[in-house]
């Protein structure tokens, strides 16, 4: 009977809304209680240190040239030993949209994304970060990595010493 | 008092029916026609006859005034003057005659608070004015509905989709 | 002449209580939709502003009047003004003849608790309502825009053709009732609500009162997605709130004419009669808000011929059926 279909489609919702009006919201009422994002959430940047306590980042630009939007500036500089560094670093998080693909170029698992999201302020400028605000004293994910340990230019153990890297070809006296 | 009130309401009543016909903006004077049927609903309350009163409201501001506007805004967009849309003469009457028409209202009320006493000598019920219209006026009272009918059948006529211009043939 | 002094001050108090209670209980309705709503949705609602957001009324008045009172350059500025207090002031006068309580004794004297007990105070409320389509109409017209126009045109129609299914379901009451005072009609159901004795009347009343208050199974005029706010689109800051609370008000009215007429008024057990009153209102505004939050809009052409082409035939025939009823038992 499709008039009983109608009448039994009107008056069943009335029900429903009713029995939804006695459930408990499922809102979180933010700032009283906070919800814990999840390991892999995209959040705000930071940049970390390997196990030896150094800077990880090597100021490759690969994250600046990754980044869509172009938050991300820095200016590369190099130690004695010749391990580079960023002289300054400098995420504006007013453009960043934590898309993640700068994490994902990163050579060295320097920069990375925390599950903080509490950015919010009124001053424009505070949304710009420099690198001692970024920079953190842990390693971050991917505790026991150390880029220098696996390639690069010596600074950690003498080239071609580390573990699976063959030691550097003698171009002058690669003959026959 | 009576007297005094009942000249204040026939003057509204004109003035505003004056300013209906002479207004260029048809919306305008689709309003003072309005406040015309008001004065003319609070001159038939005054006189004793309080269901006109409500008729006059409900059928004419009501409907068939609303009638005249749906109409009107249909074919009409507001016209904004310039010119005079700050000026005191533009809306000097109006408020004037809307505050006038307010005042009387609630002199009427003032007079007669619990509206129990009449202010009239004659007081026509709703079951006079039911007598009156079907059994003194009944053969006029149906002769004028019989006409309405053949209006609104005719009307249904004339507003009738045709065949030839339905949904598909237009697409 | 002193007792007449003295009835005039008793109306001036009720009014002012009357005006009171229903502009407070008209803010707190929005909150209460809101609420109701919300948790229907299995949302909060408003919570931020006082305890369970109390005070959210207040801060929305606040807000409003703060407001920038824009004037569109080509509306028709005394018409665009005119209409949101037409709106409201319809919704308000309404409350002059329903009768909210059963009649005091105080040293001595009746005093009824009604602000003008008019004999014909049905079709002063008709007349009324029948009004509010001006505010509406003219506020669409003024705007010059065309979604203020096109919701104008539709609440115009709308309103029309639902003010007469709302007419003929209130014939039978008062055939049955025989007045058009409101007190009478209440009177007439001490023993059984009307809602019992005419059932028919009643639903068509109750759904043509969702119409005429352009709710939302009915909100045609102010549908969002097609009209962005109907008639009130480029009206911003108080006399957009005008509109709003005169939009809850006439709830509230149309809630008390339900109760009046159909709902037995005031009459009800252990309870004063004024409490009755107010608890039969809320239960119908409740059920308004539980309406609006289950039922989705209906189409406009749907609309008008469940206007035309059922409540007005069924409002017709029962006006036949109860005619030949009473004319049966005499």
């Amino acid at each position: 009977m499709s008039l009983w279909r109608d009448i039994k489609g009107t008056i069943q919702p009335f029900w429903v809304t009713l029995r939804y009006l006695f459930c408990r919201p499922v809102t979180i009422c933010y700032p009283e209680q906070k919800q814990t994002p999840a390991p892999r959430y995209r959040g705000r940047l930071i940049l970390t240190r390997d196990p030896d306590g150094e800077e990880r980042c090597v100021a490759c630009y690969l994250c600046s040239a990754a980044c869509p939007v172009d938050c991300i500036s820095m200016q590369a500089t190099e130690r004695e030993d010749g391990r580079r560094y960023a002289a300054w670093f400098r995420i504006n998080f007013s453009r960043c949209i934590f898309c993640g693909l700068c994490t994902e170029a990163c050579p060295t698992l320097a920069i990375q994304m925390t599950a903080d999201y509490e950015l919010a302020t009124r001053e424009l400028l505070q949304v710009v970060y420099e690198k001692d605000e970024l920079l953190i004293d842990g390693c971050g994910k991917n505790a026991q990595y150390n880029f220098y340990r696996l390639a690069g230019i010596g600074v950690a153990a003498p080239r071609g010493a580390n573990p699976g890297e063959s030691p550097p070809e003698d171009i002058k006296s690669n003959l026959p | 008092m009576v007297t005094v009130l009942f000249y204040t309401l026939a003057a509204i009543t004109l003035a505003t029916t004056v300013l209906c016909l002479t207004r260029n903006n048809p919306v305008h004077a689709v309003l003072y026609l309005v406040q015309a049927l008001f004065a003319l609903a609070l001159l038939y309350f005054m006189l004793g006859a309080p269901l006109l009163a409500a008729w006059q409201v409900i059928l004419y501001a009501g409907a068939i005034m609303v009638l005249f506007l749906f109409v009107i805004m249909l074919f009409e967009p507001p016209v904004a003057d310039k010119r005079t849309s700050g000026r005191l003469t533009h809306w000097f009457f109006p408020v004037m005659l809307g505050g006038l028409l307010l005042a009387c209202g609630g002199a009427l009320i003032a007079m007669d608070p619990a509206a129990k006493a009449s202010l009239s000598s004659y007081w026509l019920t709703p079951r006079d004015y039911g007598r009156a219209l079907f059994e003194r006026y009944a053969l006029a009272v149906e002769i004028i509905s019989l006409i309405l009918l053949f209006a609104a059948v005719g009307a249904f006529h004339l507003g009738r989709r045709y065949r030839s211009t339905t949904k598909e043939d237009v697409s | 002449m002193n007792d007449v002094l003295l009835t005039i001050i008793l109306i001036v108090i009720k009014l002012g209580l009357v005006l009171g209670t229903v502009l407070s209980l008209a803010a707190y309705m929005v909150l209460a939709e809101r609420k109701v709503l919300a948790r229907m949705q299995m949302r909060h609602g408003p919570n931020r502003v006082g305890p369970f957001g109390l005070l959210q009324p207040l801060a929305d008045l606040i807000k409003l009047l703060c407001k920038e009172d824009l004037i569109p350059e080509r509306a028709d500025r005394w018409v665009f003004m005119l209409a949101p207090a037409i709106s409201v002031g319809t919704a308000l006068l309404a409350f002059a003849v329903i009768p909210f309580g059963a009649p005091l004794q105080i040293f001595g004297r009746t005093i009824e608790l009604v602000i003008c007990d008019l004999n014909i105070g049905l079709l002063y409320l008709f007349a009324l309502s029948s009004l509010a389509v001006y505010g509406v109409a003219l506020g669409g017209w003024a705007s010059q825009s065309k979604f203020a126009l096109l919701g104008g045109l539709r609440a115009m129609a709308q309103m029309i053709s639902y003010e007469l299914a709302l007419g003929l379901a209130i014939v039978p009451v008062v055939m049955a009732s025989k007045s058009f005072s409101l007190t009478a009609i209440v009177a007439s159901q001490q023993s059984l609500p009307n809602a019992l004795r005419h059932p028919l009347a009643f639903l068509i009343f109750v759904i043509a009162i969702m119409a005429e208050s352009k709710r939302t199974p009915f909100d045609m005029p102010e549908a969002e997605n097609e009209l962005v706010a109907g008639y009130h689109t480029e009206y911003s800051g108080m006399r957009f709130g005008m509109f709003f609370v005169g939009e809850y008000v006439n709830l509230i009215v149309l809630g008390s004419m339900l109760t009046v007429l159909f709902l037995g008024g005031w009459h009800g057990p252990f309870l004063p009669s004024v409490g009755w009153f107010l608890i039969k209102i809320l239960a119908v505004a409740f059920f308004f808000i539980w309406v609006r939050g289950t039922v989705p809009r209906l189409r406009y052409d749907q609309l008008m011929a469940f206007g035309w082409k059922i409540l007005v035939p069924l409002g017709l025939l029962n006006i036949l059926v109860t005619a030949v009823w009473l004319l049966w038992r005499g």
